[in-house]
């Protein structure tokens, strides 16, 4: 049976007749045509499709749109203001965080999440943290750099 | 995914009378095991329970000698809780090497024992602290509760609300992750408590967690990693897979657990 949920995304409310079966994912990208969060895996493994909900990073994958229900929802497309790109994603930008892109947005997320909790995070916390976020092209090494940048950017 | 119906109750009991009436449901928690197994379609409830509108079954308070955690407490909110990492160090240091911190910001304590996957970390502090697990009907001792692979002695319906942790004197938790998924291969959850010393062993065992008891009467003559350093297990009833031998794991089991007494200090 369809059921009606309402939420934040982005700062605007949003409402959707939706299945329960449908993820968080999908309505983001399918009823809301907001296309910045991928899917990668689809298992839960790569953190393509991380968003905040009530100011934490999760899986949007692995959550049932009904699931955040009333929730605060932020996606990539939240960061830049206008043509001005988020301190983290210029720093993304700026240190070659990136190759094909796919990966990006929820790199980026989940980096800015890090940084709400840990202002400063030495080169090993950034890796730990990364844990569930995987990328194909890089090899990381610029993804940490980036993300030190993008926190000292940050903390201004 | 194949379709169900949703349901989010506002009281335990509202949610007690929604999965004994339902045809085939399931409960609902973090989601962060159920629903990728729902996306296999591995399971197929026809309905779920949704605990996140129950009140009362979140949060980690400290009473008479015990951290007590509710079902629907974060790994996270574990991993970061002052009163956890105080009292029980190393069930702080379990709860923050779980997965990656987006499973960790949505998966619950409650989700993971009723769960009993066999690589999980949490049924390790449970054993080894001699826990007690607290549902809507009765109290269950974590040495009654995990029975086996991914079961448990919940009935059908049975809804966990909090598990009692007793405080330890010490703790600590080792665990050698699986380099892929990050589940524990092996993990070793030693206590000194007040009635001896506990040793608990995931991700080896074929049957899930188990006790030491060997390790645990040589801890109980003198705590300290030389007198686990010499016990090792017999590798006929642990798990061998792609990942590594039931001898490997038997040899980490004493390695671990070593440094799991170290890491008591
Ligand atoms: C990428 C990834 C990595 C992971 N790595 C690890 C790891 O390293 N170590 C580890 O231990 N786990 C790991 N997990 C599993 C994770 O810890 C899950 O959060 C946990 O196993 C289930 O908790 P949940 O709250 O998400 O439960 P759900 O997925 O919602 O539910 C799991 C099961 O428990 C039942 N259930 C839930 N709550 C209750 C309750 N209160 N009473 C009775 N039954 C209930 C449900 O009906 C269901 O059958 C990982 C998961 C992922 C996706
Ligand atoms: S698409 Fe969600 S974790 Fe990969
Ligand atoms: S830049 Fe291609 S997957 Fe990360």
């Amino acid at each position: 049976m369809p059921i009606t949920v309402s939420m934040t995304v982005n700062g605007k409310a949003v409402t959707g007749e939706i299945e329960p079966r449908t993820l968080l994912v999908q309505f983001i990208r399918e009823n809301l045509k907001l296309t910045g969060t991928h899917v990668g895996c689809d298992t839960s493994q790569c953190g393509a499709c991380v968003v905040h909900i009530d100011g934490t990073s999760v899986k949007s994958c692995t959550t049932l749109a009904v699931q955040v229900d009333g929730a605060d929802v932020h996606t990539i497309e939240s960061l830049a203001d206008g043509d001005t790109l988020h301190p983290m994603q210029e720093a993304f930008r700026e240190n070659h965080g990136l190759q094909c892109g796919f990966c990006t947005p929820g790199m980026v997320m989940s980096a800015v999440d890090l940084v709400k909790e840990n202002p400063d995070p030495s080169e090993q916390e950034i890796r730990e943290w990364l844990e569930g976020n995987l990328c194909r092209c890089t090899g990381y090494h610029n993804i940490v750099k980036s993300i030190k940048a993008g926190a000292a950017a940050m903390r201004g | 995914m194949y379709e169900f119906e949703y349901q989010k109750p506002s009281s335990l009991s509202e949610a007690a009378s929604a999965i004994k009436s339902a045809d085939d449901g399931s409960l609902l928690a973090g989601g962060q095991t159920l629903l990728p197994t729902m996306k296999q379609r591995l399971a197929s409830p026809s309905d779920l329970v949704d605990l996140s509108g129950v009140p009362g079954l979140s949060g980690i308070s400290v009473v008479d000698g015990n951290v007590v955690i509710g079902a629907m407490t974060t790994h996270a909110a574990v991993a970061a809780s002052a009163d956890v990492k105080s009292n029980i160090a190393g069930l702080a240091k379990l709860a923050g090497c779980i997965g990656d911190p987006q499973v960790r910001h949505r998966g619950t304590i409650g989700g993971s024992i009723a769960n009993n996957d066999p690589a999980a970390d949490y049924p390790g502090a449970c054993l080894g602290l001699g826990a007690t697990i607290v549902t809507n009907n009765r109290e269950i001792s974590a040495d009654d509760f995990f029975v086996g692979l991914f079961e448990t002695a919940l009935d059908d319906g049975e809804i966990i609300t909090a598990v009692r942790f007793p405080i330890p004197e010490k703790s600590d938790y080792s665990k050698f992750a699986q380099p892929a998924s990050r589940f524990s291969l092996v993990g070793a959850f030693v206590a000194k408590t007040s009635n001896g010393a506990r040793v608990a062993i995931t991700g080896a065992g074929q049957a899930g967690v188990f006790r030491v008891p060997a390790m645990e009467s040589a801890l109980n003559g003198d705590f300290s990693a030389a007198s686990v350093g010499s016990i090792s297990l017999p590798s006929d009833d642990l798990n061998s897979d792609i990942h590594g031998s039931a001898d490997y794991r038997a040899h980490l089991v004493t390695v671990m657990a070593k440094r799991a007494v170290d890491g008591c200090g």
